[in-house]
């Protein structure tokens, strides 16, 4: 837990140098205190804003404000959150549910180091330079910071459990440190270090070692010294490097999988074995180099279990195909029915009025209608916000990899989703990808517009085991509505013989599973998802009619279709309901 | 915005400095997309280049960037000023910066295209327009961040300005028309979701850009960047001197552009080349000869032989390929693989 504070430290010293910092953990006390020691740090009266995820352009930018602008009759704008945070701290709570537009804009800021408004017949912009502080309170694999941001956050501390102790440092320390940073000199070899550090860790973004660069002036800054020495950049690399590690820094590196694979989630770091002070203490020999000294720092860090887990020899295909589900972030654009233009007619509560048009309406006439000083707006000025709904649409595929499938039809299941998805990406749906064998299901690919990722996964999708049909039907449920919450549509296409024999609790029995999956079909049902179930077994079977009746879903036995009669009758039935 | 990071301290990206030097040579190569890794300077690039770019001439108080030298070109209000006649009056000029218009994510349409004067409508009662965006990029960059994540009614109309050159004004009860030619930027990162394929054909050139791998070029990136952050204005001033020269090799590009001579045997080659790789249409063929001369023009040569067109027939090439949008084998390798079959240096000779 000292390490949290110590990110916290840093982060006071140079906000805008390090970014920020990610925080794993939901609301609670630990991060309630954690937040109090954050701002406790910070210089008196330093500007702390909270910024929610569903927070609109001109909260965040700043925009028109109405009721000065209506009464000075000129417009008058309002500052936006990020450009009054200039100078300190932007809170992001529920940061894996931002928008990426608001992502965007917020690592625009971070970039540029400016606000840059451009709407509402606005254009300014503000200086400003602020840090990031992102809770991330994601639960399931596919709710994760955006990675546009954790990029450019120095810093990822886990607060899921531990407690908060008292800070080693005051607000006074971090003011000095504030007023040496730009004293401290940091030399070639810091920075080479770093880098060779960062490779060794499998990070390939240059923005890590650059941000631990910055974490390790503001340590030195923080213990009153005037240049970096090994000790700050082993203290940076524990804490801005380790949590990205893709790799082991081994003498040998281990095999390379075909593809880099995805920054892991920050490592669930409870509880790092060495406070940090002891660390520093050691003087390293002078023999060692300075970037075994950070590796190893680094290494101390990594919990041995993600240690034994990138070291496993684990079944390639299944890990590569893990790892990227787990990659899968949160990328897409939610359309929440997006703004198209502005129409005359009444404020109704459904179409809300659209003030900047309404005045621009209004403002040509007011000589006419002879205005005492006032606006004189009349019932004809009333401009209403148009939207479009178009709603993205999420194509969910379940796809059945137990034995009995993957002996027969697995391949054309996969050549028919892949069709799919050529069709998806000319509309560009997204899709996400489940598949279920063995004792579970699992999201192979969250919903996502990258297609080639999509097609990765499903390539490496094995086959074999058993068939777990209800939990495939639950987790199907779960996904759909998540995009539904969202604001797209979703669409679930089940590629399955209908033969569920695995039960939830992981027994083998047939009847009982088929109970579990009729149960878990008819909640399905409720939830009222469009979904088609395609019927993959040699010969249509009763089963997966019934789980389609079930299901309230469409049937199609295609049993010897090949895949380009499957993605039309696929394609046919999904269309209309849209 | 405060002081750009300097183009020339750019460490690596060849391929994209190049590209955005073959546009800022020959703004009719038609726009760059810039798609890669986070963190590979993709903006820094763009946004480094109003500084580095020689200024340019505006007629004085136009609010379109209008050439003085240019007159046909003129937008309304310098005709009128130059008195009905284009040729009549020559107009005051001044000298400004190329405009690098940064197109935020989030921007309303209003802005964009511009729109009736609040102000000016509140207080006064009159209908003036205000320009937007594609106003003030005229003659420069437009650059959109997350290109691939920008709504699709702008980027519409968006290509649809880029293809006129001329923005086309109708609401508001305004009704006017002001020109609007300017180089298209856009940035990305293919992970956040792919680009349309409408759009991506508009595009002249496409780059990819990678985190680089090698020890060296990543120690250097980081040390200049740090450099950079912790003191923008000294670290700008230690690249003046290389900025000029970057900036005089520009100049003396755009003055020998038009007289670079193509001979048929490059011609036929580039053609060949396109023809070989199935790319749809002419507007390959064109954007890879006007690169071609434009790399050329920067490397102070005369005339385009086949290694000036080896060196952008990806950049031009690589996103016209008519593509299965699944196939990862990936458009470089098949283009490296058809550069290398149809302009082998011995094969241009027959």
């Amino acid at each position: 837990m000292s390490d949290a504070l110590l990110a916290a430290a840093l982060f006071a010293v140079d906000p805008v140098g390090t970014g920020g910092i990610s925080v794993r953990g939901r609301w609670g006390p630990v991060r309630d205190e954690w937040l109090a020691a954050l701002v406790a740090l910070m210089p008196e009266r330093t500007p702390v804003r909270r910024v929610p995820s569903g927070i609109t352009d001109d909260r965040l930018l700043g925009g028109l404000d109405l009721a000065a602008t209506l009464q000075a009759r000129r417009p008058v704008i309002e500052r936006g959150l990020l450009a009054e945070a200039d100078g300190g701290v932007i809170l992001l709570p529920m940061a894996e549910r931002l928008s990426p537009t608001a992502v965007a804009r917020l690592t625009a800021v971070l970039d540029t180091r400016e606000v840059v408004v451009e709407r509402d017949g606005i254009s300014v912009r503000h200086a400003t330079r602020l840090g990031v502080v992102a809770f991330d309170e994601g639960i399931g694999e596919d709710e994760r910071l955006p990675p546009s941001l954790v990029d450019r956050l120095a810093f990822a501390i886990d607060l899921t459990d531990g407690d908060i102790e008292d800070a080693a440092w005051t607000r006074a320390d971090v003011e000095n440190a504030r007023a040496a940073l730009a004293g401290v000199e940091a030399d070639a070899r810091i920075a080479t270090a770093l880098c060779e550090a960062a490779l060794a860790l499998g990070i390939d973004s240059i923005r890590a070692p650059l941000r631990a660069l910055c974490a390790a002036r503001a340590h030195a800054a923080l213990r009153g010294a005037v240049s970096v020495d090994d000790g700050d950049a082993a203290t940076a690399a524990r804490l801005v490097l380790a949590p990205r590690a893709t790799r082991l820094p081994a003498e040998q590196a281990p095999p390379e999988p075909p593809e880099p694979p995805e920054p892991p989630p920050p490592p669930e770091r409870s509880d790092a074995p060495e406070p940090p002070e002891e660390q520093r203490s050691e003087e390293p020999e002078p023999s060692v180099p300075l970037a075994d000294l950070v590796l190893e720092a680094v290494r101390a860090s990594i919990p041995p279990d993600l240690l034994a887990s990138l070291r496993g020899p684990a079944t390639p295909v299944a890990r590569s195909a893990s790892a990227a589900g787990r990659a899968g972030r949160p990328k897409r654009d939610a359309v929440r029915g997006r703004q198209v233009g502005t129409r005359s007619g009444r404020p109704d509560g459904r179409a809300p009025l659209n003030i900047l048009a309404t005045l621009r309406a209004a403002a040509p006439w007011q000589r006419l209608r002879g205005g005492d000083g006032r606006l004189e707006i009349r019932a004809d000025d009333f401009r209403l916000t148009r939207f479009r709904q178009r709603t993205a649409s999420t194509t969910i595929f379940v796809v059945d990899a137990s034995g009995s499938a993957a002996l027969s039809r697995l391949a054309e299941a996969k050549g028919a989703v892949e069709l799919l998805l050529a069709d998806c990406y000319v509309r560009r749906d997204e899709v996400a990808l489940i598949a279920f064998r063995g004792q579970s299901a699992e999201i192979v690919v969250p919903p996502t517009r990258s297609l080639v990722r999509a097609k990765r996964c499903l390539a490496g999708l094995p086959g074999g085991g058993a068939t777990p049909l209800a939990a495939a039907i639950t987790l199907a449920d779960e996904t759909a509505r998540a995009v539904v919450r969202r604001g797209n549509s979703a669409v679930v296409v089940f590629l399955t013989d209908g033969k569920a024999n695995m039960m939830r609790s992981g027994k083998a029995d047939s009847a009982g599973a088929e109970r579990e999956s009729a149960a878990a079909a008819r909640i399905f049902r409720a939830g009222g998802t469009t979904a088609v179930v395609v019927d993959t077994s040699p010969r249509p079977r009763p089963h997966s009619a019934q789980l389609a009746r079930d299901m309230g879903a469409r049937y199609l036995p295609l049993p010897y279709a090949g895949s380009h009669e499957l993605s039309g009758a696929i394609q046919a039935s999904t269309r209309r309901p849209r | 915005m405060g002081t750009p990071f300097p183009f020339a301290a750019i460490v690596g990206q060849d391929e994209m400095k190049l590209a955005l030097l073959c546009a800022s040579v020959d703004p009719t190569i038609g726009g760059v997309l810039v798609f890669g890794d986070r963190g590979t300077g993709k903006s820094t690039a763009v946004r480094a280049l109003a500084a580095l770019l020689p200024p340019m001439k505006v007629v004085a108080g136009c609010r379109y960037n209008c050439d003085p030298d240019a007159p046909a070109g003129f937008c309304a209000e310098c005709l009128a000023r130059a008195g009905g006649q284009p040729s009549e009056r020559r107009l005051k000029a001044q000298s400004v910066p190329v405009p690098v218009v940064d197109l935020p994510l989030g921007v309303t349409e209003d802005r964009v295209v511009g729109a009736l004067d609040l102000e000016k409508a509140l207080t006064q009662g009159i209908k003036v327009f205000e320009p937007g965006l594609l106003a003030r990029a005229h003659r420069g960059f437009l650059y959109i961040d997350e290109v691939n994540l920008l709504e699709d009614h702008l980027v519409d109309l968006l290509l649809d300005v880029a293809a006129s050159g001329e923005n086309l004004v109708e609401r508001e009860g305004l009704s006017l028309r002001h020109p609007a030619r300017f180089v298209l930027v856009g940035s990305g990162n293919p992970e956040e979701g792919e680009l349309r394929p409408q759009l991506l054909d508009r595009f002249g050139l496409s780059v990819d850009v990678r985190s680089p791998s090698d020890l060296a070029t990543r120690v250097a990136v980081v040390r200049r960047r740090d450099a950079f952050e912790r003191d923008p204005a000294a670290f700008s001033r230690e690249w003046e001197k290389e900025t000029a020269r970057l900036r005089s090799r520009i100049v003396a590009a755009r003055r020998r552009l038009a007289g670079v001579d193509f001979p048929d045997s490059v011609l036929e080659a580039a053609s060949r080349l396109c023809l070989h790789l199935g790319v749809d249409g002419l507007r390959g063929e064109l954007t890879l000869m006007r690169v071609a001369r434009a790399v050329a023009a920067l490397d102070g040569a005369t005339v385009v032989d086949l290694g000036h067109l080896r060196r952008v027939a990806a950049p031009a090439l690589r996103h016209r390929l008519r593509r299965d949008p699944l196939d990862e084998a990936g458009s470089q390798v098949r283009i490296e693989r058809a550069v290398g079959e149809v302009l082998a240096p011995e094969g241009a000779a027959a």
